[in-house]
């Protein structure tokens, strides 16, 4: 019945956050050096073109030509949360093999790489990060004890073998 | 329970599922130009309520539909009808799981209650984007048309009067996104989607969610087992128990549920954490304990309106003695109009004397010569409770459910015989904090998940 496999649970602290939205893959990943310091990065689909920034709206020294480290980072984590079909429909990217079946973060980025794209607008920084605080708002609600009748369509998908 | 009424088939059923499918077939391809089989398809539907006081108003929407000139107006009045043939398909359901259990009927309708007023232009808003969607068909649906909600759910979602719309919408539109691009898709969840268009539809009206009417009770509550719901943004755990008043009148079937928002992160034993301060009776579930009620307010669809204020922590009670001495006497509550759907259904029992058959896609149990799916997927996976441990059982708590045309069986908790001793098992056991190794250990990445999300906000923030 459930349509949408929930999102398999992975570490948080390397990219807290990431998504399928705005016509991009995008996120927040945190610097491997500087605790202080987190990344907002994005590829775009279709035209794989990519965008990497600091919390301060610097350009990332990696990014320059070609996927950065958190770019990479951002892909493998897309794939363990949305599973690598679901990253490679989303972003177009034609694995070659049976509907993208045995693709991987690898074989997703080789892909995309292998085009050559192009570095994209750091405008797409402004928005991934409002899209991150629409996230965290998520925790911020007030939970109820409010009967939701309409949850009875999203049963839980757990003890499954 | 009288295993055989549940598998015989119910008069009338497949015509008024036949009704259903034609019309949800109509969204499939969408409303913009409608072709001939698409016209069938709301006729059949305007047909199936002709004899209702929906009649005219169906034959209208319906005409003008298969013109290609309907409005926001007809649309809604197509969902209404066919929201009215699903009730009409709950309610023999009913009827058929009160006579196989023995349960007495509930007669009286629950009345809706007074509730909050509504920001009209928000519900307009999304009725907008559903309309967009049924004239698009799920065929046709991008990325675009479905980021097409975000908006309008940020805006609601802050409103607990509009929880309900917002939370629906929410897990719709993800699961649409998912899907997307339409056109690409090989298989479409025809019914469900149109189900849930459809309850979204009717929720755009002012008032359609309004709790039914609230009262006061005191006595003891005897918690049967939790079931939980969730999708990516959302979750709900909703207790099933059997309500003793204290003036000593009938006991009542009642449920208690608490529900919140929740990032996509937070999954499997998170979803407990974000519950458990809000309601103390997961923590008495999962001790085993019976809570006393004073003046706990209830609708009268028999949804207890949990308030810890007026809850206190009571005796030991064991699940399957409140489910063999008080469950089969106790009374279920009534379901309001707009509730009336097949999917809704979860009606607890207690099935003893089964054999389990093990099949291809999972179990069924064997009950009285009568075959009964077990539909183990609805089990938490932060729980103790198995398929395995299903397979292995000999009596079987659980919510009666009719899913794809037959009845089902979700289990809320098992006993098996472990050397001669019968041990219970239960889905929810974990749901008030627990000491097992492996429930801990997915406790704290839960807790770790949420650290982490805030602390890296603040970084984003401190620009």
């Amino acid at each position: 019945m459930r349509v949408v496999p929930s999102a398999r649970p992975r570490k948080l602290a390397k990219v807290p956050f990431v998504e399928l939205a705005d016509g991009r893959l995008q996120g927040v990943v945190s610097s491997g050096s500087d605790i202080g310091r987190v990344y907002v990065s994005s590829v775009e689909a279709g035209t794989y073109a990519f965008s990497c920034s600091t919390n301060n709206n610097r350009p990332c020294g990696g990014a320059r030509g070609a996927f950065c480290n958190h770019i990479r980072a951002l892909i493998g984590e897309a794939v363990l949360q949305y599973g690598a079909e679901r990253v490679a429909r989303y972003l177009k990217v034609d694995v070659s093999g049976d509907s993208g079946e045995g693709a991987d973060a690898h074989t997703l980025t080789f892909a995309m790489t292998s085009t050559h794209p192009a570095q994209g607008d750091k405008s797409a920084a402004a928005q991934v990060f409002s899209r991150f605080l629409r996230h965290l708002a998520y925790l911020e609600f007030a939970p109820s004890t409010a009967p939701l009748p309409e949850m009875h369509w999203f049963p839980t998908t757990g003890a499954v073998a | 329970m009288r295993a055989d009424l549940l598998t015989d088939a119910v008069d009338g059923l497949d015509e008024a599922l036949a009704a259903v499918d034609g019309f949800d077939q109509v969204l499939v391809g969408g409303l913009l130009r409608p072709q001939p089989a698409q016209a069938a398809g709301l006729a059949g539907l305007a047909d199936a309520v002709a004899g209702s006081p929906l009649a005219g108003r169906t034959a209208e929407a319906s005409e003008k539909t298969a013109a290609g000139a309907a409005d926001e107006d007809h649309f809604l009045v197509l969902a209404a009808a066919r929201t009215a043939l699903l009730g009409s398909v709950h309610d023999a359901l009913v009827a058929r799981v009160e006579e196989a259990v023995g349960r007495p009927r509930a007669e009286e309708t629950a009345a809706p209650g007074a509730g909050a007023e509504h920001p009209v232009n928000l519900l307009a808003a999304a009725r907008g984007w559903l309309c967009d969607l049924a004239r698009t068909g799920w065929q046709g649906i991008d990325h675009e048309l479905v980021g097409g909600a975000a908006p309008v759910v940020t805006a609601m979602l802050p409103e607990p009067a509009l929880r309900r719309l917002a939370t629906l919408l929410d897990g719709f539109a993800a699961e649409l996104a998912a899907s997307c691009p339409g056109a690409t898709l090989e298989r479409i969840p025809v019914r469900r989607w149109a189900d849930l268009w459809s309850r979204a539809m009717l929720l755009t009206l002012p008032g359609a969610d309004r709790t039914a009417a609230v009262t006061e009770v005191t006595g003891r509550l005897l918690p049967l087992g939790v079931d939980l719901h969730e999708h990516a943004t959302a979750v709900q755990a909703q207790v099933h128990a059997v309500f003793e008043p204290a003036d000593g009148t009938t006991p009542r079937l009642v449920r208690a549920g608490v529900s919140a928002p929740k990032p996509d992160t937070v999954v499997g034993a998170g979803l407990w954490q974000l519950l458990r301060p809000h309601m103390s009776l997961l923590a008495a579930v999962s001790e085993g304990r019976a809570m006393e009620l004073d003046a706990m307010p209830v609708t009268a669809e028999g949804d207890l309106l949990w308030d810890d204020a007026h809850a206190t922590p009571g005796e030991p009670a064991d699940a399957f003695v409140t489910a063999r001495v008080a469950l089969p006497t106790a009374t279920a509550a009534p379901v309001t109009p707009v509730d009336r759907h097949p999917a809704r259904i979860a009606v607890p029992v207690l099935i003893e004397g089964y054999t389990v058959e093990k099949e291809d896609d999972g179990l069924a149990f064997r009950v009285a010569g009568e075959r009964l799916a077990v539909d183990a997927v609805r089990v938490p996976a932060a729980g103790p409770l198995t398929a395995e441990a299903v397979a292995s059982s000999g009596a079987c708590l659980g919510l009666l459910r009719w899913d794809a045309g037959e009845f089902v069986l979700q289990p809320l908790a098992v006993e098996r015989t472990v050397r001669k001793k019968p041990v219970a098992v239960h889905a929810g056991a974990w749901a008030g904090g627990t000491a097992d190794k492996a429930g801990v250990r997915a406790e704290k990445a839960a807790t770790d998940a949420v650290t982490v999300l805030r602390e890296r906000a603040g970084r984003l923030l401190r620009k």
